[in-house]
Protein backbone atom coordinates (compact mmCIF):
# COMPACT_ATOMS: atom_id res chain seq x y z
CA UNK A 1 0.00 0.00 0.00
CA UNK A 2 2.87 2.32 0.83
CA UNK A 3 4.80 2.00 -2.47
CA UNK A 4 1.58 2.24 -4.19
CA UNK A 5 0.12 6.05 -2.20
CA UNK A 6 3.96 6.99 -3.07
CA UNK A 7 3.71 6.65 -6.93
CA UNK A 8 0.43 6.95 -7.62
CA UNK A 9 -1.01 9.17 -4.48
CA UNK A 10 -4.59 9.22 -3.67
CA UNK A 11 -5.95 8.16 -7.00
CA UNK A 12 -4.91 4.36 -6.45
CA UNK A 13 -7.35 4.37 -3.00
CA UNK A 14 -9.74 6.35 -5.30
CA UNK A 15 -10.13 4.06 -7.62
CA UNK A 16 -10.70 0.93 -5.75
CA UNK A 17 -12.90 2.98 -3.37
CA UNK A 18 -14.97 3.93 -6.72
CA UNK A 19 -14.82 0.38 -8.01
CA UNK A 20 -16.71 -1.45 -4.66
CA UNK A 21 -19.00 1.77 -4.80
CA UNK A 22 -19.66 0.76 -8.91
CA UNK A 23 -21.00 -2.88 -7.02
CA UNK A 24 -22.44 -1.32 -4.13
CA UNK A 25 -24.44 1.02 -7.12
CA UNK A 26 -24.85 -2.35 -9.06
CA UNK A 27 -26.13 -4.22 -6.33
CA UNK A 28 -28.90 -1.77 -5.72
CA UNK A 29 -30.47 -1.60 -9.33
CA UNK A 30 -30.09 -5.52 -9.33
CA UNK A 31 -32.34 -5.68 -6.38
CA UNK A 32 -34.50 -2.62 -7.85
CA UNK A 33 -37.51 -5.42 -7.39
CA UNK A 34 -36.09 -7.51 -4.44
CA UNK A 35 -39.07 -7.23 -1.75
CA UNK A 36 -37.43 -5.85 1.95
CA UNK A 37 -33.85 -5.02 -0.20
CA UNK A 38 -31.84 -1.93 1.64
CA UNK A 39 -30.27 -0.15 -0.43
CA UNK A 40 -26.60 0.98 0.58
CA UNK A 41 -23.87 3.22 -0.43
CA UNK A 42 -20.89 4.37 0.25
CA UNK A 43 -19.77 7.90 1.77
CA UNK A 44 -16.61 8.76 -0.99
CA UNK A 45 -15.60 11.42 0.91
CA UNK A 46 -15.35 9.48 4.15
CA UNK A 47 -13.61 6.68 2.75
CA UNK A 48 -10.95 8.27 1.03
CA UNK A 49 -10.63 10.36 4.02
CA UNK A 50 -9.83 7.19 5.83
CA UNK A 51 -7.93 5.38 3.16
CA UNK A 52 -6.04 8.35 2.98
CA UNK A 53 -5.15 8.47 6.64
CA UNK A 54 -3.53 4.70 5.87
CA UNK A 55 -6.63 2.47 7.05
CA UNK A 56 -6.86 -0.59 4.13
CA UNK A 57 -9.25 0.58 1.15
CA UNK A 58 -11.46 -2.52 2.04
CA UNK A 59 -12.31 -1.80 5.66
CA UNK A 60 -12.33 2.24 4.54
CA UNK A 61 -15.46 1.22 2.42
CA UNK A 62 -16.95 -1.19 4.99
CA UNK A 63 -16.46 1.71 7.51
CA UNK A 64 -18.15 4.53 5.24
CA UNK A 65 -21.12 2.45 4.12
CA UNK A 66 -24.30 2.99 5.09
CA UNK A 67 -28.00 2.59 4.19
CA UNK A 68 -29.67 4.94 1.90
CA UNK A 69 -32.74 6.83 3.30
CA UNK A 70 -35.87 6.65 0.71
CA UNK A 71 -37.37 9.50 -0.45
CA UNK A 72 -41.00 8.10 -0.78
CA UNK A 73 -40.96 4.59 1.46
CA UNK A 74 -42.20 1.82 -1.14
CA UNK A 75 -44.80 -0.73 0.77
CA UNK A 76 -42.72 -3.77 0.15
CA UNK A 77 -39.88 -2.46 2.46
CA UNK A 78 -37.52 -2.18 -1.03
CA UNK A 79 -35.37 1.47 -0.29
CA UNK A 80 -34.00 1.02 -4.03
CA UNK A 81 -35.04 4.17 -6.02
CA UNK A 82 -33.54 3.69 -9.60
CA UNK A 83 -33.79 7.46 -10.42
CA UNK A 84 -31.40 7.97 -7.46
CA UNK A 85 -29.46 4.73 -8.33
CA UNK A 86 -29.03 5.38 -11.82
CA UNK A 87 -27.80 8.76 -11.53
CA UNK A 88 -25.05 7.93 -8.87
CA UNK A 89 -23.89 5.27 -10.69
CA UNK A 90 -23.50 7.13 -14.14
CA UNK A 91 -21.96 9.80 -11.43
CA UNK A 92 -19.45 7.58 -10.31
CA UNK A 93 -18.88 5.68 -13.52
CA UNK A 94 -17.37 9.33 -15.11
CA UNK A 95 -15.78 9.76 -11.60
CA UNK A 96 -13.61 6.56 -11.92
CA UNK A 97 -12.99 7.39 -16.09
CA UNK A 98 -11.64 10.77 -14.54
CA UNK A 99 -9.22 8.37 -11.58
CA UNK A 100 -8.08 6.86 -14.72
CA UNK A 101 -6.99 9.26 -16.50
CA UNK A 102 -5.33 10.89 -13.30
CA UNK A 103 -3.22 7.76 -13.05
CA UNK A 104 -2.81 7.39 -16.78
CA UNK A 105 -0.86 10.85 -16.71
CA UNK A 106 0.96 9.55 -13.44
CA UNK A 107 2.54 6.28 -15.38
CA UNK A 108 2.95 9.32 -19.23
CA UNK A 109 5.45 11.02 -16.63
CA UNK A 110 6.84 8.35 -15.10
CA UNK A 111 7.28 6.58 -18.36
CA UNK A 112 9.23 9.72 -19.94
CA UNK A 113 11.16 10.25 -16.91
CA UNK A 114 12.19 6.42 -17.25
CA UNK A 115 13.17 6.46 -21.06
CA UNK A 116 14.81 10.31 -20.65
CA UNK A 117 13.47 11.86 -23.92
CA UNK B 1 -20.25 -19.05 -5.48
CA UNK B 2 -16.60 -19.48 -6.30
CA UNK B 3 -14.79 -16.21 -5.57
CA UNK B 4 -15.85 -13.05 -5.25
CA UNK B 5 -19.14 -11.60 -6.69
CA UNK B 6 -17.93 -8.93 -9.24
CA UNK B 7 -20.42 -6.70 -10.79
CA UNK B 8 -20.61 -9.44 -14.17
CA UNK B 9 -22.36 -11.90 -12.09
CA UNK B 10 -24.54 -8.90 -10.13
CA UNK B 11 -26.01 -7.76 -12.87
CA UNK B 12 -26.13 -11.01 -15.35
CA UNK B 13 -28.68 -12.86 -12.87
CA UNK B 14 -30.36 -10.06 -12.15
CA UNK B 15 -31.21 -9.97 -16.00
CA UNK B 16 -32.47 -13.34 -15.71
CA UNK B 17 -34.54 -12.90 -12.42
CA UNK B 18 -35.99 -10.41 -14.68
CA UNK B 19 -36.33 -12.61 -17.31
CA UNK B 20 -37.91 -15.09 -15.36
CA UNK B 21 -40.61 -12.70 -14.47
CA UNK B 22 -41.18 -11.30 -17.81
CA UNK B 23 -42.11 -15.13 -18.72
CA UNK B 24 -44.08 -15.32 -15.60
CA UNK B 25 -45.78 -12.25 -17.13
CA UNK B 26 -46.24 -14.10 -20.37
CA UNK B 27 -48.11 -16.85 -19.36
CA UNK B 28 -50.78 -15.33 -17.08
CA UNK B 29 -51.68 -12.79 -19.93
CA UNK B 30 -51.39 -15.78 -22.30
CA UNK B 31 -53.97 -17.69 -20.03
CA UNK B 32 -55.77 -14.77 -19.25
CA UNK B 33 -59.72 -15.27 -19.78
CA UNK B 34 -58.72 -19.28 -20.32
CA UNK B 35 -61.82 -21.50 -19.16
CA UNK B 36 -61.98 -24.64 -17.26
CA UNK B 37 -64.34 -27.13 -15.87
CA UNK B 38 -63.30 -27.33 -12.42
CA UNK B 39 -62.28 -24.36 -9.78
CA UNK B 40 -59.19 -26.77 -9.45
CA UNK B 41 -57.88 -27.10 -12.38
CA UNK B 42 -58.40 -23.72 -13.58
CA UNK B 43 -55.53 -21.40 -14.37
CA UNK B 44 -53.99 -19.20 -11.69
CA UNK B 45 -51.43 -16.14 -12.00
CA UNK B 46 -48.04 -17.51 -11.12
CA UNK B 47 -45.68 -14.55 -9.21
CA UNK B 48 -41.97 -15.05 -9.39
CA UNK B 49 -40.69 -14.52 -5.62
CA UNK B 50 -37.48 -12.68 -5.48
CA UNK B 51 -34.15 -13.00 -3.02
CA UNK B 52 -31.55 -11.33 -2.51
CA UNK B 53 -28.12 -13.25 -2.58
CA UNK B 54 -24.62 -11.40 -1.09
CA UNK B 55 -21.53 -12.42 -0.23
CA UNK B 56 -20.11 -8.97 1.39
CA UNK B 57 -22.81 -6.19 2.69
CA UNK B 58 -24.21 -3.68 0.28
CA UNK B 59 -22.74 -6.70 -2.51
CA UNK B 60 -25.62 -8.80 -3.55
CA UNK B 61 -27.98 -9.71 -6.32
CA UNK B 62 -30.86 -11.19 -7.04
CA UNK B 63 -31.98 -14.72 -7.39
CA UNK B 64 -35.78 -16.43 -8.06
CA UNK B 65 -36.17 -18.04 -5.13
CA UNK B 66 -39.57 -19.87 -6.15
CA UNK B 67 -42.80 -19.25 -8.64
CA UNK B 68 -45.92 -19.09 -6.64
CA UNK B 69 -49.46 -19.22 -7.51
CA UNK B 70 -51.01 -16.31 -6.74
CA UNK B 71 -54.03 -14.08 -7.88
CA UNK B 72 -57.88 -14.23 -6.95
CA UNK B 73 -59.95 -17.12 -7.10
CA UNK B 74 -61.18 -18.12 -10.37
CA UNK B 75 -64.42 -17.04 -11.39
CA UNK B 76 -67.68 -18.87 -11.66
CA UNK B 77 -69.27 -18.84 -14.99
CA UNK B 78 -72.94 -20.51 -15.95
CA UNK B 79 -72.34 -21.32 -19.20
CA UNK B 80 -73.82 -24.21 -19.78
CA UNK B 81 -73.79 -24.18 -23.36
CA UNK B 82 -69.96 -24.21 -23.08
CA UNK B 83 -68.01 -27.91 -24.01
CA UNK B 84 -66.19 -27.57 -20.64
CA UNK B 85 -69.21 -27.01 -18.53
CA UNK B 86 -70.13 -29.29 -15.29
CA UNK B 87 -73.04 -31.10 -14.01
CA UNK B 88 -74.35 -27.90 -12.68
CA UNK B 89 -73.80 -25.59 -16.60
CA UNK B 90 -70.90 -23.90 -15.09
CA UNK B 91 -67.52 -23.33 -16.22
CA UNK B 92 -64.38 -21.36 -13.89
CA UNK B 93 -62.38 -18.77 -15.70
CA UNK B 94 -58.98 -17.58 -14.75
CA UNK B 95 -58.66 -14.43 -12.81
CA UNK B 96 -55.81 -12.53 -14.85
CA UNK B 97 -55.39 -8.90 -13.69
CA UNK B 98 -54.57 -7.95 -17.67
CA UNK B 99 -53.77 -4.34 -16.35
CA UNK B 100 -51.36 -5.28 -12.93
CA UNK B 101 -49.64 -8.08 -15.39
CA UNK B 102 -48.65 -5.23 -17.97
CA UNK B 103 -47.77 -3.06 -15.78
CA UNK B 104 -45.64 -5.79 -14.53
CA UNK B 105 -44.25 -6.38 -18.32
CA UNK B 106 -43.36 -2.53 -18.77
CA UNK B 107 -41.40 -2.58 -15.13
CA UNK B 108 -39.45 -5.75 -15.65
CA UNK B 109 -38.72 -4.93 -19.30
CA UNK B 110 -37.34 -1.39 -17.53
CA UNK B 111 -35.68 -3.04 -14.87
CA UNK B 112 -34.08 -5.89 -17.47
CA UNK B 113 -32.78 -2.17 -19.43
CA UNK B 114 -31.05 -0.94 -16.56
CA UNK B 115 -28.77 -4.20 -15.78
CA UNK B 116 -28.02 -3.96 -19.59
CA UNK B 117 -26.73 -0.91 -19.21
CA UNK B 118 -25.03 -1.59 -16.02
CA UNK B 119 -22.93 -4.37 -17.62
CA UNK B 120 -22.16 -2.27 -20.59
CA UNK B 121 -20.70 0.65 -18.64
CA UNK B 122 -18.79 -1.74 -16.11
CA UNK B 123 -17.61 -3.76 -19.44
CA UNK B 124 -16.03 -0.61 -20.72
CA UNK B 125 -14.92 0.73 -17.53
CA UNK B 126 -13.20 -2.80 -17.18
CA UNK B 127 -11.46 -2.69 -20.39
CA UNK B 128 -9.90 0.71 -19.54
CA UNK B 129 -8.97 -0.15 -16.71
CA UNK B 130 -7.15 -2.82 -18.24
CA UNK B 131 -5.39 -0.85 -21.19
CA UNK B 132 -4.00 1.51 -18.16
CA UNK B 133 -0.27 3.06 -19.54
CA UNK B 134 -0.41 1.31 -22.91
Amino acid sequence: MADGQSLFGIHAAALALRSQRMSMLASNIANAATPGYKARDIDFDRALDLASRGVATGEAADEATAYRVPVTPSLDGNTVELSTEQTLFAENAVQYRSTLAFLQGRIATITRALKGD
Amino acid sequence: MPGPMNIFDIAGRAMSAQLVRLNTTASNLANAGSISSSKETAFRALKPVFQSVGDRPGVATVNVASIVEGGGDPVKRHMPGHPLADANGDVWEANVDTAAELVEMVESARQYENNVQVLQTVKTLTLDTLRLGQ
